[in-house]
């Protein structure tokens, strides 16, 4: 592994099915009495958020504790875009605090990248949000999450599988990260949307695009529907609200076109009724629940991998 | 030499547009005799062999970010590193604070300039009120003043309402004035961050379509046929801006377009570093671009190359990219860049630089004293250049008070030797000498 | 340790009806001293404990017709000198349903050298739940120990010097043959010795 986590793109097959395989181990802790291992001991672990997101902080704050790291939460309120304490500020402040890893949220596309190359910390940096660039340990989840359903949990156990990921692919750093990472793993994916949502360029991204939603849920081993935000409904990529819900949201009658063993997969949070319905949320075919889990399991193990170990191999 | 006071140099075996070796006499602020084996006959001798003589360069596109950004840059310190890059006359664009939209502001700016002494400074006036492309500013007011105002621009802002830019063209037929359109639709570039490609899609910054810019071409283009007036573009970056600007040439319209140097070298590709330093509008385009505008500039589509010099303080480009200001430095390495990218390619020779960097320039602006062919009798504003020589671009020795190259680290080739203004060097062995004679 | 070249296959110590031999009286001794099967847990260290952890269950239960828990557990993380190598990869852990709870646990490992993957292993049983008591069984006692630890069931004493590397195959996870064997390899110099 690279000493940064920046771009699923980092990630070599290699390296991408050693984090499936140290988190199917990690994962068991959960079932553990003491939910807790000493790897981590002595390291800290910074999570600045210049982006409001609990749900991601929390996932890697419990994987950073359970790895016996110390864990110093960074709310940056404001970033510079609005003209609050720089990034470069806060970094040079973390650097000071001795951190071993920054843990990075950001509204600004590259912002880690900046923050691992412009040599104001030596920490490692990952990257949990970038604007509307990546978020590779969502997809890392999102393929461990394939992996332990689909994957018969052997490391190339997603060679040749199809996942289509469904709704806004232009703003969408969970799809970004996914057609990296997956295409990686030897997986089939497919981008549907409409034309609007699909980012120019995307043919050479090395998947299948598609706009026809209903043509591809046949043939898939996986769907993940992705957010549509409340500002893209008004920004005229799409009519209403009710048209994009009619022809890319899943619901009831297209889940019963997937195969018996297809899974319904979202990143989270959910607008029910936009791009899922509550029914489909609800079913036996969602792991969205499961999701979350093993979002933990994903987070430690690319904490271990990027701490654990020395800087220097001898 | 640490002081210089002589009246009259002769500059002793220069190449003149890269000719035969040849003697010039400069004396009282004039070209006095050109000619092989001249005598010094109390001249300061300046050993020009192996350097070529070009006539003084004139921008057309500068930032000097006085008044009001004065941490940036001033009118001396950009006029300081004009002298350095071979200038002798720039043009300040109107986007600073307050906005040069008044004859008041236009004044203060070509005075600064005077005094400071370094290079002529012709201020270039607001089209609009406060730049904001609602109405007209007071264009003949500018253009009576004392800075006898000829091209007016919103640049950084694009008159993107096509009435007002058909009333802008039509006024300033008035004085034979020029509007430099900055063509960058608003709408089709809300949020943009580089060139719109695969690789803005693969970064997640948002894109800058070529067609944003085109349109507006296309447009004016069109408005200027019709009104039959002057249009001058503003950094063209695609290759189908390019082709619009030829179309329109060919139909005989009345359209001049600038090409910036970092357009004719870097391309989108340095975004992927997301380093804001390659933060510019517009943004840097493909090698295709960067192929069409080297090969506009070389048939004369493009007239003239224009820095866009745009200094910005540290704190804005060390930061995140969409965070980050847009602009980069020019004018210390203009004809290096022009070297590498049209003489040493064998796209231009060097009566083609001097064509595109002087006396087109000084054309369009209608500037009299500069961008003259050296010749007898002509305004003694030239540069002396060792096209030889080569140059690691080092950031901390330019001579504007920003940092923001974006070539720092890269070798280029030549080096600006010597700068005259009026007869009095501005640069004499590559530093700067003062209005005093005393180095700078 | 990855499988030695056969140019350094060394000195065989132990072919496999040795360590046969080695695992059935190891096997009896737990039994003895433990006076039955009743408590026990057995946990192979990963990876070569683990096929040994099997061997001995599979002989206990044989006598005492009672299904000995086997498990497996992996001290990667609690490795003293964890920060001295580039992050290494973790092995299964699997703690048999009942827990470890008040049982006996006897942890099993093919090589004890220096007592640190002991200790490490005492500090992960320590996370894992409070075993009435802890014993140890390797297949190879090669000395040179650095902490205050011993086995309580041995296959060999085997002297070496802290040049030699021992090697322990095994046809469970040793696929290039399938005989068993303990081998004294002398290594070249730039190779470093020593497994455990």
């Amino acid at each position: 592994m690279k000493r940064h986590l920046l771009s699923a793109a980092d990630l070599t097959r290699d390296d991408a099915e050693l984090v499936l395989t140290t988190a199917a181990e990690l994962r068991s802790l959960a079932d553990r009495p003491i939910k807790k291992l000493p790897a981590l001991r002595g390291r800290t672990v910074v999570n600045l958020f210049f982006e409001d997101s609990t749900r991601t902080r929390i996932s890697f704050e419990a994987a950073a504790k359970r790895l016996s790291a110390d864990v110093i939460n960074f709310a940056a309120k404001g970033s510079s875009l609005s003209k609050g304490e720089s990034l470069k500020d806060t970094a040079l402040t973390l650097e000071a605090m001795g951190a071993d890893a920054v843990v990075i949220r950001h509204s600004a596309s590259g912002a880690p990248h900046r923050l691992a190359h412009s040599g104001w910390v030596r920490s490692s940096v990952v990257n949990a949000g970038d604007g509307t660039h990546e978020h590779p340990t969502q997809a890392l989840l999102d393929a461990f999450t394939l992996w332990r359903h689909l994957g018969e949990s052997k490391p190339s156990g997603l060679e040749g599988r199809r996942v289509a990921i469904v709704g806004d692919v232009l703003h969408s750093r969970v799809a970004r990260s996914n057609a990296l990472l997956l295409q990686t793993l030897g997986v089939d994916v497919t981008l549907v949307g409409p034309p609007t949502l699909l980012p120019v360029g995307v043919e050479s991204w090395g998947v299948d695009t598609s706009y026809d939603l209903d043509a591809v849920l046949p043939k898939v081993d996986a769907v993940m529907m992705l957010r549509v935000q409340r500002e893209r409904m008004q920004g005229g990529f799409f009519p209403t609200p009710r048209e994009y819900s009619r022809r890319y949201g899943l619901d009831g009658r297209r889940m019963a076109t997937l195969q018996d063993h297809t899974i319904v997969m979202h990143p989270g949070p959910m607008v029910r009724g936009m791009e899922i319905t509550a029914d489909v949320a609800d079913s036996d075919r969602s792991v969205i629940v499961e999701q979350v889990t093993n979002g933990v399991a994903v987070r430690m193990a690319v904490l271990y991998l990027l701490l654990g170990g020395s800087e220097n191999p001898e | 030499m640490t002081s210089v006071t002589s009246p009259s140099f002769l500059l002793k075996n220069a190449a003149i547009l890269g000719g035969e070796p040849t003697d010039i006499r400069i004396a009282d602020g004039v070209i006095a005799q050109i000619g092989a084996g001249l005598t010094a006959d109390g001249a300061e001798v300046i050993e020009a062999d192996g350097l070529i003589a070009l006539p003084g360069l004139v921008d057309l596109h500068t930032h000097l970010r006085e008044p009001g950004r004065e941490d940036a840059e001033t009118v001396e310190t950009g006029t300081r590193a004009a002298a350095l890059g071979g200038f002798t006359a720039v043009h300040a664009m109107a986007n600073t604070d307050p906005v040069a939209d008044t004859a008041g502001v236009v004044e203060q700016v070509w005075r600064l300039g005077r005094e400071a002494g370094y290079c002529d400074v012709f201020p270039i006036g607001a089209v609009t009120v406060g730049l904001k492309g609602e109405r007209l500013a007071e264009l003949g007011a500018m253009a009576d003043s004392a800075a006898r105002v000829r091209i007016f621009s919103d640049d950084g802002h694009c008159v993107s309402d096509p009435l007002l830019m058909r009333r802008a063209l039509e006024y300033v037929k008035a004085f034979d004035g020029v509007i430099a359109q900055h063509a960058q639709d608003p709408r089709l570039t809300e949020g943009a961050q580089m060139n719109e490609s695969e690789l803005s899609g693969r970064l997640g910054l948002a894109g800058w379509p070529a067609v944003a810019e085109e349109a507006i071409i296309a447009r004016d283009c069109l408005l200027t046929a019709h009104v039959g007036s002057r249009l001058h573009v503003c950094h063209v970056s695609t290759a189908g801006s390019v082709e619009i600007v030829r179309d329109a040439k060919r139909k005989g319209w009345n359209v001049t377009a600038e090409a910036c140097p970092h357009h004719l070298l870097l391309t989108d590709e340095l975004a992927a570093t997301y380093n804001p330093i390659y933060k510019v509008n517009p943004p840097l385009r493909s090698a295709a671009d960067v192929e069409a505008l080297r090969a506009g500039l070389a048939d004369g589509t493009i007239d003239i190359v224009a820095t866009d010099h745009a200094p910005h303080p540290h704190e804005d480009k060390d930061c995140e990219w969409a965070a980050a200001a847009f602009g980069m430095l020019g004018l210390e390495t203009a004809l290096s860049i022009v070297q590498h990218a049209m003489v040493d390619t064998g796209l231009l020779d060097w009566e083609g630089v001097a064509e595109r960097l002087s006396y087109a320039p000084a054309r369009i602006g209608r500037v009299a004293d500069h961008g003259r062919p050296i010749e007898v009798g002509a305004p003694a504003n030239l540069a002396l250049y060792d096209p030889a020589a080569t140059r690691t671009i080092d950031a901390a020795e330019s001579a504007s008070l920003s940092r923001n190259t974006p070539y720092a680290g890269m070798e280029l080739p030549g080096r600006i030797e010597a700068t005259f203004l009026r007869g009095r060097p501005t640069v004499l062995d590559g530093k700067l000498y003062s209005l005093d004679g005393k180095v700078a | 340790m990855p499988a030695a070249p056969s140019a350094q296959m060394g000195r065989t110590v132990l072919d496999a009806r040795d360590i046969a031999r080695a695992l059935t009286r190891i096997s009896h001794e737990i039994l003895e001293r433990n006076k039955g099967a009743g408590d026990l847990v057995l946990l192979g260290i990963p990876r070569r404990g683990v096929p040994l952890a099997h061997r001995i269950a599979a002989r206990i239960s044989s006598v005492e017709e009672y299904d000995v828990p086997v498990g497996s557990l992996d001290i990667t993380m609690y490795r003293d000198d964890l920060r001295m190598k580039p992050a290494r990869t973790l092995m299964h852990t699997e703690i048999p349903g009942d827990g470890i709870d008040g049982k006996v646990v006897v942890l099993v490992d093919d090589v004890l050298y220096s007592g640190r993957t002991i200790r490490a292993a005492l500090d992960a049983l320590n996370d894992v739940g409070r075993p009435r008591a802890v014993q140890l069984a390797v297949l190879v006692d090669r000395g040179h120990r650095e902490l205050p630890i011993r086995a309580d069931f041995v296959g060999k004493n085997l002297p070496t010097s802290v040049a030699e590397r021992v090697s322990v195959r095994l046809s469970e996870l040793d696929d290039d043959g399938d005989a068993d064997s303990v081998s004294i390899v002398v290594p070249a110099p730039e190779d470093n010795g020593g497994t455990a």
